[in-house]
This record gives C-alpha cells, structure tokens and sequence, in this order.
C-alpha cells in the first residue's frame, strides 16, 4: 500500500465553549499531522479537550477557527448534510459505551452505516460478513447487543466502524469500559486493523497500556498539544 | 437513506407495555369513530334497500322527497304512458299516482301529536311494493273512506287499530286493514285512496308517481326523454337511489356527530401518543446523537421516529377496527328520523370504513409524534453523545 502523508492536517484550531456568560477556551491553536497508516495515541487529564479535538476530526462538532483538512477535504468548509454524507464515507467511529443500537443484531448494527452507501442487499451481506469475521464475531452476527459481552459489543463496534473502509477511524476511549483481558483483545485487533489492514486510528485513551500500542503519543493539556507530557502530569 | 423501518418497529416491540396501552387509547378512539360511520352505513343501506331496483319513483324536479313534489294530472297521464313501464298480470300498466301529505296525530296514551305519512294509493301501489303485506282486515275500497294503517300505527295512535277511525281532512276515516311493510318506512304509513284524499286535502295534483320499468336497462333512456320532455317539469330515479338520497341527511348528521366527537376523543389519544414519543425520544437520545455521527441526516431521525408514531397509530387503528367489526352481529332499532317511525338496522363495515379509520388513527400518531420528531432531528450530535 503506498501512504498517502497528512491524511490528516490540521492547523490553528481554535475552539471555545460559552457557558453562561463566560467563555471557555477548549482547544488553543491546535497544528496536527496525521499520516495515512498511523496510529495516534491522545493523552491528557480529564477536560483537557480531547473529545472536542476528536470530535472536530470526526466532523461532528464544528470548530471557531483554523482548518481542518482530511484526505485532500477541507471539512470545515462543509455544510451540514455534506458533512454528514462525508462521515458516513470517511469516518469510523469507536465509542467508549459501544454505542450499538440494541434493538438491531449485531449484524445490523454492522450493516447500518453501509444503507448510506449506493451498496445492494447483496453487497452490504458481504462487507458485514467480512468485517464481522475481521472481529471473529460472524458466529454471532444474529445476536442482539445485549446478548453480547462488552468486550464482543466493541469488537461489533469496531466491524461497524471499518465496515464502509473509512479513511479514518476516531476512538474515544475504546477500553475506557472493558475488563483487562477484552481490553488487550480490543487493543490487538485495533494494532492488526493498522498492521494489517493499514487503517489510520485516532484513539483518545487515559491507559498507558492501550497508548503504547500506538506509533504516536500526543498529550492535550488544557487545550495546547505537546509531544510530550507536561511536568505536571 | 432512511433509518430500516425495522428499527421503529422494534423499538416499539421493546416497550410493547406503552405500545400497547396508547395504541388501546388510539384504539377506543377509532372503535367509536368507526362504530357511527358503521351506525351510518347501516342505516342507510337499510333505507336503500327497502326500493326496489326495477322501479322508479318520479317527482318534481329538485322537490327533494314526494312530501315536496307535485305531479300535476297532465304530467302524470303523459308518464303513464310511456311504453317501457311494465304490464300486470291484469294486464294494465304498474304504475300509481301517488299522494304524499304530512299530518299530525294523536299518539295513545298522550295527547302529543306526532308526525304521520298519509299516502294516497292506486291499484298498483300494492304490487309495486311487494315487502307491504294486508295483515289484518282487507284494502281499502276505492271511492270510500276507508283506509289501512301501517302496523306501527296501529298500535302507537289513537284510533289507528282495526276497526277505529281516525279523524283528519275534516273527515272520519274508518281502518279496514292493517298491513306490515317489514322494517322498511311504510310501517308508519297510512294508506287509502288517492282520488279521495286528493279531495279531502283539496289538492290540484298528485306528490308523485312510482311505477315498474319492463326492463330496468332501458332506465337511463325513458329518463332522458322524459326529463327532457319540455311538457314535464319532473326528475325520475330508481327507488334505491331515490331512497339514497332521502336518508342522506341523517346519515350526513350521523357522521358529522360522530366525527365531532371522536375529535375530542382523540385529543386525549393524541395527548397519549405525543407522551409515550416524547420519552421514547428522551430515552434514546444516546442512540439518535450515534446514528447522527454514522452519518445519518437529521431528515432520517425525523422519518425513523415518524415512522414510530405512524405504526402506533395503525396498530391502535386495526385493534380498534378489528372489536368494531363485532357490531356487524347487533342489530339496532332507531327512528328513522324522516318518518318518525322505528327501524331496524345493523352497523355495516365497508372498505370505505377501514380506510377511513386507518386513516383517521394514522393521523392522530401522525399528529402525537410530529414534535417528538422534529425534537429528535434537532438535537445536536456532540450534546446527544454526551448525554449518557
Ligand atoms: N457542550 C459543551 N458545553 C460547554 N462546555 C463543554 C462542552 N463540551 C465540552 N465542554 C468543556 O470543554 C472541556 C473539554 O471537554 P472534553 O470533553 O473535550 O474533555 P476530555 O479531555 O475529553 O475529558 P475527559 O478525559 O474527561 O473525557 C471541558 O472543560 C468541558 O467541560
Ligand atoms: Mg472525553
């Protein structure tokens, strides 16, 4: 596969909440660049901003200033329903609760972000199997999430988020809610998606372990980006 | 691309406990809705089915009913002979000049005065309605004043019984005959001879005439020509279709009724469905932000949750007509507010029926769940995801 550079470019992103009368600066003139392939680690305390910065990436906040350039696209540039129509192609999604719909099957679940594709019946069959037996979950393809582990619901989240083979995949603590071991298998499967199917991940993460998976540690601390943590972490 | 349709109807097999106890509040609502249209129906079919198909009733143009109509003696003589009205067995056409005026009488028991059909007949009145049948005594003869009362005036007015006479026209009429017309609006008639009470009312013309086409396929031609006859100032219909028209009005009144309340009924159904959307909204709040972030628009969220609404409705819609249609094993007695007299009829479930009661439930989830809706579509992503 030939790796296209800066997949990811993002330059003097600024972003405040108000909240009352009082505004919150959020993230400060964030520069990032993310190449196609890698895998990024996002630390930082609680409210340093990573969900905001990942959520901005994933288009679906929108931010102050600064500019936001994903696969050649500017994002910020994007009206509400053309942002929406480029998630579905170019985002993968991986949520901390798993975020399933629990009254689809797994296989539903799977299928969900494909019904936004010109895809046929036949075709999203296909790409669902394939992604589910990516997860070694196509045994359970007719379960419905609730008859799942947590660490399974995850890996069905993950099948759901390559499923359309997106141009990047947006973490926000994936293990944030998983026992040890379903936390290692999610974190494996995570390494071979980069590995083998040179996916391009964004993870936020407060577990070191699930960090180090990463080729890319960035630490957020309040707001400004540093390669490396800041004394006081 | 829409949300499956899947996804809504689960959602609503999840909590099948709400589900079910607002569909049954959509449900009573239709069953009532459904019930007067049926009450409607009923009754008019009823009063269509009391003419006959082969017979024409003929009346003065937009006179509306034959209390209304005249036939003067001229117009009366030119339709009798038009050649494609039937012969008796006696060989003489089966036509009748008819009299229709509207008195007052007393009732038994009460000095209350109620309306009651007079109806002057001819030969062959009695053949022509073969459903009114001599039950007691015999007809009336011709150039007497005799007269035969409807069975349900024979028992319900003064004077109206086999034997009695009844005063009216500033004359004494004495009842040689009761007769039975079935359930049909007959049975609140009283009948003798034309040409007498055209004399006793002093009328210049007869109300109207009725008689029996040899072939009813020739219907639609003898109407043209004699309608158009510049002599005949009069309309003819076919007697089912002439009976149509006469219970319009209190089919009409019925079904105006019937839908004035059901709209108030449904507010309450209305009120239900909105709640049970609304929290179903609040509880998946978490869900639509996800579906939102996949990529889904927000026009989707709107229609998924529509969707929602509009199957609860349709369920509320079928429970409801499907306990309405066990009225069709009842059988009701009303007055057939036309004549004053009673009639018997049953609810009737049409195709026309269904339709309107799906139609009218779907509205009502339509009407519960287009806020909820439109609450769901306008939630912002971040803050949906936020929520849990
Ligand atoms: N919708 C909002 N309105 C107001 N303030 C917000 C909103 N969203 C986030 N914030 C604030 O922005 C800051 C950053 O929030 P964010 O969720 O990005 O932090 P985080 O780094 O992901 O924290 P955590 O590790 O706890 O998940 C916090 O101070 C938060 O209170
Ligand atoms: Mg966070």
């Amino acid at each position: 596969m030939n790796k296209k550079p800066g997949i990811v470019e993002i330059r003097n992103l600024c972003k405040a909440y108000q909240r009352g009368n009082q505004l919150i600066t959020v993230l400060q003139e964030i520069d990032l660049d993310i190449d196609e392939g890698e895998f990024l680690a996002l630390m930082g305390p609680s409210g340093s901003g990573k969900t905001t910065l990942l959520n901005l990436i994933a288009g679906i906040d929108k931010a102050d200033s600064g500019s936001i350039r994903i696969g050649g696209i500017e994002i910020t540039a994007l009206a509400e329903t053309e942002l929406a129509a480029w998630r579905a192609n170019n985002v993968g999604f991986i949520f901390q609760f798993y975020n399933l719909i629990p009254v689809l099957t797994a296989f539903e679940n799977v299928e969900l972000p494909l019904l936004l594709t010109g895809l046929s019946k036949g075709e999203r069959r296909t790409h669902v199997e394939t992604a589910l037996r990516v997860v070694n979950l196509a045994d359970r393809m007719d379960h419905s999430p609730g008859e799942l582990s947590g660490g399974q619901q995850q890996r069905v989240a993950i099948a759901r988020a390559i499923v359309t083979d997106p141009t990047i995949l947006v973490a926000d603590e994936p293990t944030g809610d998983l026992d040890r071991d379903s936390a290692n298998d999610v974190l494996e499967l995570m390494e071979r998606l980069v590995h083998e199917l040179g996916k391009t991940i964004i993870m936020v993460t407060h577990d070191p372990r699930a960090a180090n998976k990463a080729h890319q540690i960035k630490h957020l601390d309040k707001g400004v980006l540093n390669a490396h943590p800041q004394a006081d972490f | 691309m829409r949300i499956p349709f899947s996804y809504s109807f689960r959602n609503l097999w999840t909590r099948r406990l709400t589900t079910f106890l607002t569909a049954s509040g959509m449900a009573l609502v239709v069953f009532v809705f459904a019930a007067v249209l049926m009450l409607a129906e009923g009754l008019q079919k009823t009063l269509v089915e009391t003419g006959s198909y082969e017979n024409v009733v003929v009346i003065r143009k937009a006179a509306g009913s034959e209390v209304q109509s005249g036939v003067e003696r001229l117009q009366a003589s030119i339709i009798e002979t038009q050649p494609e009205i039937a012969l008796g067995p006696d060989g003489k056409r089966l036509a009748a000049k008819e009299l229709v005026v509207l008195i007052a009488l007393p009732k038994r028991g009460t000095d209350k005065p109620s309306n009651v059909v007079i109806r002057g007949i001819g030969d062959a009145s009695m053949p022509l309605r073969p459903q009114v049948k001599l039950r007691e005594g015999r007809l009336p003869r011709p150039g007497s004043s005799e007269i035969m009362a409807g069975s349900s005036i024979a028992e319900r007015f003064e004077g109206g019984g086999l034997g009695e006479t009844i005063r009216f026209a500033m004359r004494d009429w004495t009842v040689v005959g009761v007769f039975d017309a079935g359930n049909t609006s007959f049975d609140s008639e009283i009948w003798g001879d034309v040409n007498q009470f055209i004399q006793a009312f002093r009328r210049p013309a007869f109300s109207s005439m009725i008689f029996r086409m040899g072939d009813p396929s020739d219907f639609e031609e003898l109407r043209s020509r004699i309608e158009n006859d510049p002599r005949l100032t009069i309309e003819a219909l076919r007697e089912p279709e002439y009976y149509r028209k006469q219970s319009e009005a209190m089919a009409k009144f019925l079904r105006i009724l019937g839908l004035t309340l059901t709209i108030i009924f449904s507010l309450g159904a209305i009120i239900g469905a909105m709640i049970t959307m609304y929290s179903a909204v609040a509880n998946r709040v978490f869900e639509i932000g996800t579906l939102r972030a996949l990529g889904f628009q927000r026009r989707s969220i709107l229609t998924a949750f529509l969707m929602e609404a509009l199957l609860l409705g349709f369920i509320g819609g079928i429970v409801g007509l499907f306990f309405a249609s066990f009225l069709q094993l009842f059988t009701v007695s009303t007055l057939n507010f036309q004549t004053f007299s009673e009639l018997a009829f049953s609810f009737s479930l049409t195709a026309g029926i269904v339709y309107q009661g799906l139609l009218f439930s779907m509205i009502m989830g339509f009407v519960g769940g287009v806020l909820p809706a439109f609450r769901a579509a306008r939630m912002n992503i971040v803050e949906a995801l936020r929520s849990s």
